[in-house]
């Protein structure tokens, strides 16, 4: 099976490591992984922040790129529901908008091939034991958008529980979001910082060393803040611990 | 704190002091944690809830997509049953209809139930400047009276307030209204309901005129319907010689069946109990029991303005259960007063600025204050879809557009203050679309990355001021992939 | 122009791009949640009834009389309202003054009464409900809701329906209804439930059967 991945445009500029374990995973898993050259980004902060006109063209770049792959896998819930949820809605706004069905029909091929990484896992390829090793003390925080938007349910979590070595811990008040939001996380710092600090409190209080996710945008801001507040946790995408394996550890 | 919402600052600036409040802090997280949980065991008890849900979202559209035949059958109803109906298209007018309905009955009092839609229109100042006075006596509203404050939250007004505080206010101000408060009140709940109780009572057993709102108004029969717990709602609406109902347009269902969807999600969704303690309905007026006169006006302001939008016309579905606002993240943060309006949280966010419109600065700020996680999507009976409404007035904001105001169309100008992030948007639409110049950004962020601090000047602080910034790596992942091939030539 | 007009008129110009819509509203939820015998919806009306702290009694006719003298006595109830068609019988055992439910009482008189008695028009199991219509035997809205006794008589299994949407359709929409579910309370104090604020605050329901 050859799929596309779809990095998004925050992990290709800032966490590479996260694109690379993505590649090791799926090309264990005997999957084909490319990379088109031409990908961005999906619109998702133009869109969100009320710019949906300037996401447009991005949408369908997105189409360009992506519309000829069997699949299309991204380590990200939130842009991952940004071409499942609100391509489809850009289409009828367009629609409503008297400017026809063009967009529509432009962004409609990809939007039901376009899987989050864990999705893609374990619907599309049947696993849940990924042959991963990571011997460290884990606790996961659900992502809104991976949760509520594309519901992915267990997904995750049972791909952790199948790591040798891992021990998953659970995560209070797991399913209330970490206050990034994208724009949010600027626009109202400091609601979004109190939501990140209750946020990094909790993950501390399980005695965790990591906190996973399946976003790294969410991690970013989780993270930011871990070592502002000179936490021993780290924040760690679930591509670099399923990745993981005991001649390749992720450190 | 004054009692008008006049003038407020934008909501990140109006959360400054919340977020930092420790006490009000905690009295938010106990009170929306304690109900958080009991509403999630009350509508799981309902195999069905989710087809009561999606049967409740189908009647409020199809409702609304008929609200002219609707309104009119209801207004035939409830005159047929002996009531007289008013309409209001402003707040101003509902205020003069109102005032003048009590003042033909000789009273300079009256006391009122728990209604958002007399709030919305400032009511009780209206009345106060034709010399009436209005009792609030649902016990929150009594709180928030007797405090001098504002409410902070649809059910609960006065949720901001602990029992210390509670107990505080009554003992200092109750002597102010009427009958003091018992010696030596101390902050148990109980004694504080008493301590209302006793309060309220004289106000109840000699009141001539009550004012309500109304849950729900069957088309059909013209029945009036009100949802309440504590009884006050009954002493309202069945002792007073005359009863002024002021609802909402958007309050109608069709149908007396109807009921059997909505008289299930809200209390589950609202107070999480299988039912609440008290529902009065009625029917214009019943010979020798309850009122001899009743009066309903229908309010309009800003309603059809909401309902001319497309996406934002959901928002009139709103039963006002306050679920919404019980698991939101930033409510919890920054406080109902936060938002400027008697409508607080995520339905106040997309509610607020579809009524009044998006030219003030707080309307303007309220459909960013959200994350967007989704909670009060997927807990609202009526499944609004908050974050794409709050999306859509987004883009109302930073590129105006063609929208409905006081029933005329406008089309309406960007807001100020958005030209250095609408700029900014457009670089990086220019840049997405020509991978060249992001890659040769990327490659410019990787050279410089020891260059780079871990705190940002200037409009960077939003971000750094709590947190520190991601390290840029050495090389963007399309680098490397290019360098070797997918990682296939070994190289890492 | 009225403002009924103008009102109206708005209405109908914002809803200028919507298609009509005249489908019937899909109703695929439950009638009612469970499968219970007469028996069982009865004794969930009764658990639910005392979950919301509502004292639940039961007896049967012949035993009314003594049921309702004593909880009257154990209140130390000297006089109660009692609606004009409520069966002869239910006070005969009751040393108390009645108070005959009239259209001219104020509502300080009423306040000066202790208890009052009434039938009901038909209760919600599910929900711990009862529900009141001014029927003869139940006598006006504000005679259940001043004295700060209530003593309910519900006739079981006969007027006990599972759910809501079967008490709707008992109901009549012209009558007063007063839907009661526990005495009065409230969650107004940090959003947690207190009991008793205006209603009554003891609420007996007695299951006659």
């Amino acid at each position: 099976m050859r799929v596309a991945l779809f990095l998004t445009c925050v992990n290709d500029t800032l966490y590479p490591d996260t694109g690379r374990a993505v590649v090791k995973l799926l090309t264990r898993l005997g999957v084909e992984v490319d990379f088109p050259m031409a990908q961005t980004c999906c619109g998702q902060a133009h869109y969100n922040t009320g710019y949906r006109h300037e996401a447009e063209p991005l949408a369908r770049h997105f189409s360009d790129v992506f519309g000829e792959y069997e699949a299309i896998v991204t380590p990200s819930g939130s842009c991952g529901a940004m071409v499942r949820e609100l391509y489809p809605r850009m289409g009828e706004r367009a629609r409503a908008e008297g400017r026809g069905d063009t967009l529509a029909r432009t962004l409609a091929p990809v939007v039901p091939k376009t899987y989050e990484l864990t999705e893609f896992l374990v619907d599309v390829l049947g696993v849940t034991d990924v042959g991963a090793s990571y011997p460290h003390k884990v606790t996961y925080h659900p992502t809104c958008h991976g949760l509520r938007g594309l519901g992915l349910g267990d997904r995750p979590r049972r791909l952790l529980q199948a790591v040798r070595g891992l021990e998953l811990v659970e995560l209070p008040g797991a399913e209330e979001c970490c206050g990034f939001g994208g724009t949010f996380a600027l626009k109202n710092a400091e609601v979004s910082a109190a939501m990140g600090a209750d946020k990094v409190r909790n993950a501390e209080s399980t005695g965790a060393e990591v906190l996973c996710a399946a976003d790294n945008s969410c991690l970013m801001h989780i993270g930011g803040t871990m070592s502002r507040l000179r936490t021993g946790l780290r924040p760690v995408h679930i591509a670099e611990i399923l990745a993981s394996t005991e001649e390749e550890p992720t450190v | 704190m004054s009692g008008t919402f006049v003038g407020m600052p934008a909501f990140p600036k109006a959360a400054h002091e919340a977020v930092r409040n420790e006490t009000l802090r905690g009295n938010l997280r106990h009170a929306t944690h304690t109900i958080r949980a009991k509403r999630a065991k009350a509508v799981a008890e309902l195999s069905d809830w989710a087809e009561l849900r999606e049967a409740g979202r189908r009647i409020k559209d199809h409702t609304l997509r008929h609200l002219d035949r609707y309104l009119v059958q209801l207004e035939e109803a409830v005159t047929a049953a002996g009531g007289t109906v008013h309409w209001a298209a402003d707040a101003d007018e509902a205020n003069r209809i109102v005032a003048d309905l009590v003042r033909a009955t000789g009273e300079s009092e009256v006391v009122k139930v728990k209604s958002m839609a007399t709030q919305e229109i400032g009511l009780n100042e209206a009345l106060e400047a034709e010399g009436i006075r209005a009792y609030e006596t649902d016990l929150a509203e009594l709180i928030v009276q007797l405090g001098r404050d504002r409410p902070s939250h649809i059910l609960v007004p006065a949720i901001h307030r602990n029992r210390g505080e509670i107990r505080d206010i009554f003992r200092t101000e109750m002597g102010e209204w009427g009958r003091p408060a018992p010696e030596g009140l101390t902050d148990t709940p109980a004694e504080l309901a008493e301590a209302a109780r006793l309060h309220l009572r004289e106000k109840f057993l000699r009141a001539k005129v009550g004012i309500s709102g109304a849950n729900f108004m069957v088309a059909e029969t013209g029945t009036l319907v009100v949802v309440e717990s504590e009884g006050n709602g009954r002493m309202c609406l069945t002792l007073p010689e005359t009863l002024i109902s002021v609802v909402g347009i958007e309050k109608i269902v069709p149908t007396w069946r109807d009921l059997e969807v909505f008289l299930q999600t809200l209390p589950r969704s609202s107070t999480a109990e299988r039912m609440n303690p008290y529902t009065s309905m009625w029917t214009g007026t019943t010979d020798e029991d309850g009122p001899r006169t009743f009066h309903l006006v229908l309010l309009d302001n800003g309603r059809t303005d909401t309902l001319a939008d497309e996406v934002g016309r959901q928002a009139l579905r709103c039963i006002r259960c306050s679920a919404c606002l019980n698991v939101c993240p930033v409510y919890e943060r920054a406080g109902g007063h936060a938002y400027g309006s008697v409508y607080p949280g995520p339905i106040g966010a997309i509610l607020s600025p579809q009524l009044r419109g998006t030219a003030s600065e707080i309307d303007a700020s309220l459909p960013y204050a959200s994350s967007l996680c989704g909670a009060c999507y997927e807990v609202c009976p009526v499944a609004i879809d908050i974050p794409e409404v709050l999306v859509h007035l987004r883009e109302r904001v930073v590129e105006g557009g063609p929208a409905v105001r006081e029933g005329n169309k406008v089309v309406l100008k960007p807001a100020k203050g958005h030209a250095a992030e609408r700029a900014a948007m457009r670089a990086a639409r220019w840049a997405f679309a020509h991978p060249g110049a992001l890659r040769a950004g990327q490659r410019l962020a990787s050279r410089t990355r020891r260059l780079h601090p871990r705190t940002l000047p200037g409009p960077g602080k939003a971000w750094s001021g709590t947190r520190d910034l991601p390290p840029v790596p050495a090389e963007p992942f399309r680098d490397w992939w290019q360098r070797t091939h997918g990682g296939k030539d070994g190289a890492k | 122009m009225s403002s009924r007009e103008r009102i109206l008129g708005r209405v109908r110009r914002a809803l200028a791009d919507v298609t009509p819509d005249e489908q019937v509203i899909q109703r695929d939820y439950l009638r009612e949640h469970g499968d219970r015998t007469v028996e069982q919806t009865v004794e969930l009306l009764a658990e639910n009834l005392a979950d919301y702290r509502a004292l639940v009694h039961r007896c049967t006719e012949d035993e009314l009389p003594s049921l309702i003298a004593r909880l009257l006595t154990d209140r130390k109830a000297g006089s109660v309202l009692v609606p004009p068609g409520l069966a002869e019988g239910w006070l005969a055992e009751a040393d108390v003054t009645r108070v005959a439910d009239r259209a001219d009482s104020t509502p300080h008189e009423l306040d000066r009464v202790d208890s009052v008695v009434t039938a009901c028009a038909v209760a919600i199991a599910e929900t711990g409900t009862i529900v009141l219509d001014g029927g003869p035997d139940q006598g006006r809205r504000r005679i259940s809701l001043v004295p700060d006794h209530h003593i309910c008589v519900v006739r079981v299994p006969d007027q006990v329906v599972s759910a809501v949407p079967q008490a709707l359709e008992r109901l009549s929409p012209t009558r007063p209804l007063t839907w009661i579910s526990g005495p009065s309370a409230t969650s107004d104090i940090e959003l947690d439930r207190v009991e008793g604020v205006h209603g009554p605050r003891t609420l007996e329901v007695v299951l006659l059967g």
